[in-house]
């Protein structure tokens, strides 16, 4: 959690926009992860959101969903994703690493335990698309017991009365999305989005991040001093998913982080 | 409305559906306090849909078990031919006031499909279905139905291509324009407020079975039955019955029979409690919470999850849920046929076959009543090979 506000606010002062990198864990396969995650962070990924698959993720698009599937495929698990966040922190990884998931999973490892052995594998915060924040109050107390981050979301469609309950729900930073319906690469940003970010800047003291679509750096930087951070989740995945081999990925993803990274000065 | 049934139910959702979950809400509140859209609904029960659907006393069957006397609700009598067909008429009237003109839905045995088709053509509406590829080829006849009162079929591949990823595709499509379109969910599953509102419209069948009960029989049935996969026509039937000294019971799919070991649709008997689909029920999962494969003859009952009203009602004892198989819901299959002169659904098949079972707790003068939620024109090709098959593995075994 700590670390979570410090990488906003670092990038804050620096002028930046924080450049979150979504990876699913386990894909293509549990060996590459970590290295993903570290070549992510090297080219400039300021936060990692790694994604815990599930069977039935109703947020996601085709690529992120995809991904998923192979990941099940491959045997990866919530346990197997906090072995890789401790692997990434023993190959030296000092980013915040927040884990996506949905709901199911998660209880069923036992939110008490989740949160703790999070902590322990030195994971910073969790992000659940199928919990809206009136159902969250189990999850936050969790993680304020374990001092992570809890991030909820807001929504184009979201009343300004519901974004700030959303807001107040969150630990580390609110998820804005940028467009309705899954995650995906979408060529342009609605144009609905400025007047939008300021509507939820009106009611959200924790830093805002713009996820959903944005998968370009002129994406990014149109996002420049509206919002505090940018996440880009199915771009990078379909980059990877389209290399050849291992070193291939690896390159996939520095290009494109360092890219994007470069847009949010 | 609360959303909650005990422990279970919630919105468990993308904050994206949140704000449409809400006006959904509030607009069915206010249509139940509007004595016009609730006149306009009875028109249409009594004048579209054929209600109200009698009850029926069965000849033979049951009468071989101690000398029960069974009743069946006949909701297969409804048009289009099961009580989908209820909740499908209330909604499309809902999404008319709330201004939407798009509808979606899921369907998974085709019969939700085939009621919200053809209320979209009555009412005017924009009608597009989801079903998975594997109950498509199941259902053939009903996706023909489909396509000819004016709905678009979209087939999904994903998952298991059956109901569950048929939900998931309606709810992604609903995420992506949910201020023009309105999801006609088709059970008392999903987030709040679904399960109520679904409850809601099915409810008619438990009012007017009670009262045609007692108006036959001058006294309430023993037990009252009726199948459990999300659970719908359960939910409506049982509705009427809480408060009486009546004993409701569930009948869940059993597949292929080998209890919990895996081939089955019965998350009330071999389930824990999760959350899938935005809500919070009795789910099949494995060890690490992702959903599990399930199996029933009857596509409409292959799911695996359950409504959560059902989960609390597990919990508190309220309904008994019990299961019947492939087998034994093929052998009610047959014998309501040749018995009775009613083809069943294969979901309505485990509810009588479900009934059997009780009935031998019972001796002569007792009465069970069955919910027959469904005709079986739908089944006849897949029960048929079912039958065969299982006659040509007896021929080979003798």
């Amino acid at each position: 959690m700590k670390r979570l506000e410090q990488t906003f606010a670092d990038n804050r002062i620096k002028g930046e926009t924080t450049l979150v990198a979504y990876l699913t864990s386990g894909y293509p396969n549990l060996g590459e992860t970590v290295g993903l995650i570290s070549a992510a962070a090297e080219a400039g990924a300021d936060v990692i959101e790694l994604g815990v698959p599930f069977s039935d993720p109703l947020g996601d698009g085709p690529v992120i969903q995809a991904t998923g599937q192979i990941a099940l495929d491959t045997g990866t698990t919530a346990a197997a994703t906090l072995d890789i966040v401790a692997e990434a922190r023993a190959a030296g990884v000092e980013v915040p690493i927040v884990l996506m998931g949905y709901c199911n999973p998660f209880l069923r490892y036992g939110l008490a335990q989740l949160y703790d052995d999070a902590k322990s594998a030195g994971a910073d915060g969790f992000v659940v698309p199928d919990l809206p924040a009136r159902e969250g109050a189990e999850w936050v107390k969790n993680a304020e017991a374990a001092e992570l981050g809890q991030v909820f979301f807001a929504a184009p469609g979201s009343s300004t009365e519901r974004i700030a309950e959303s807001a107040a729900a969150s630990r580390g930073f609110l998820y804005v999305l940028a467009a309705n319906g899954v995650t995906g690469v979408r060529a342009e940003l609605d144009p609905g989005v400025p007047a939008y970010l300021d509507r939820v800047r009106s009611v959200c003291e924790v830093p805002m991040a713009v996820g959903f679509g944005i998968s370009r750096p002129e994406h990014v930087a149109a996002l420049h001093g509206r919002a505090d951070g940018v996440i880009v989740g199915s771009a990078l995945l379909q980059r990877i998913g389209e290399a050849k081999d291992a070193a291939g990925r690896l390159r996939a993803t520095t290009g494109l982080i360092a890219s994007l990274k470069a847009a949010t000065r | 409305m609360n959303g909650r049934f005990g422990e279970y139910g919630g919105q468990f959702v993308a904050e994206t559906l949140v704000g449409p979950l809400e006006e959904l809400e509030a607009e069915y509140e206010k249509a139940l306090a509007d004595p016009e859209f609730l006149a306009e609904l009875d028109r249409l029960l009594k004048m579209f849909v054929g209600r109200p659907t009698p009850i029926t006393p069965m000849q033979r069957l049951g009468a071989t078990e101690n000398g029960v006397q069974l009743w069946l609700k006949r909701e297969d009598l409804t048009h289009t031919g099961a009580h989908k067909i209820n909740n499908s008429i209330g909604q499309a009237l809902l999404a008319r006031r709330l201004g939407k003109k798009r509808i979606i839905a899921e369907t998974g045995a085709g019969q939700h499909g085939v009621a919200v088709a053809a209320a979209c053509a009555y009412l005017g509406l924009d009608a597009t279905v989801y079903m998975g590829r594997v109950d498509a080829e199941r259902q053939a006849p009903n996706v023909q139905r489909m396509k000819l009162l004016g709905a678009k079929v979209r087939l999904v591949d994903l998952g298991t291509a059956t109901l569950k990823d048929a939900i998931n595709e309606a709810i992604r499509e609903w995420i992506a324009h949910p201020d023009t379109t309105h999801y006609l969910l088709g059970s008392v599953v999903g987030p709040h407020p679904f399960p109520t509102i679904v409850r809601g419209f099915q409810s008619v069948i438990g009012r007017e079975a009670r009262a045609q009960f007692l108006d036959e029989n001058g006294a309430l049935p023993d037990a009252v039955v009726a199948c459990v996969g999300g659970g719908s026509n359960a939910a409506g039937m049982f509705s009427a019955f809480l408060d009486d000294p009546v004993r409701l019971v569930g009948v869940q799919a059993a597949g292929e029979g080998k209890g919990g070991q895996g081939g089955h649709a019965a998350p009330l008997l071999y389930g824990d409690p999760g959350v899938l689909q935005g809500t919070r029920t009795y789910l099949l999962q494995d060890d690490d919470g992702q959903i599990q494969l399930t199996h029933s003859i009857a596509p409409g009952l292959d799911y695996a999850g359950v409504g959560p009203e059902h989960s609390h009602f597990k919990d508190t004892g309220k309904v008994e849920y019990i299961s019947a198989s492939d087998d034994e819901a093929l052998d009610a299959f047959a014998a309501l046929s040749a018995q009775e002169g009613i083809v069943p659904a294969l979901e309505s098949a485990h509810a009588v076959a479900g009934a059997l079972k009780v009935a031998r707790e019972y001796g002569p003068g007792s009465t069970i009543l069955v919910n027959l939620s469904g005709r079986g024109d739908k089944d006849l090709t897949s029960a048929m090979a079912a039958l065969q098959q299982r006659e040509e593995l007896r021929n080979e075994a003798a």
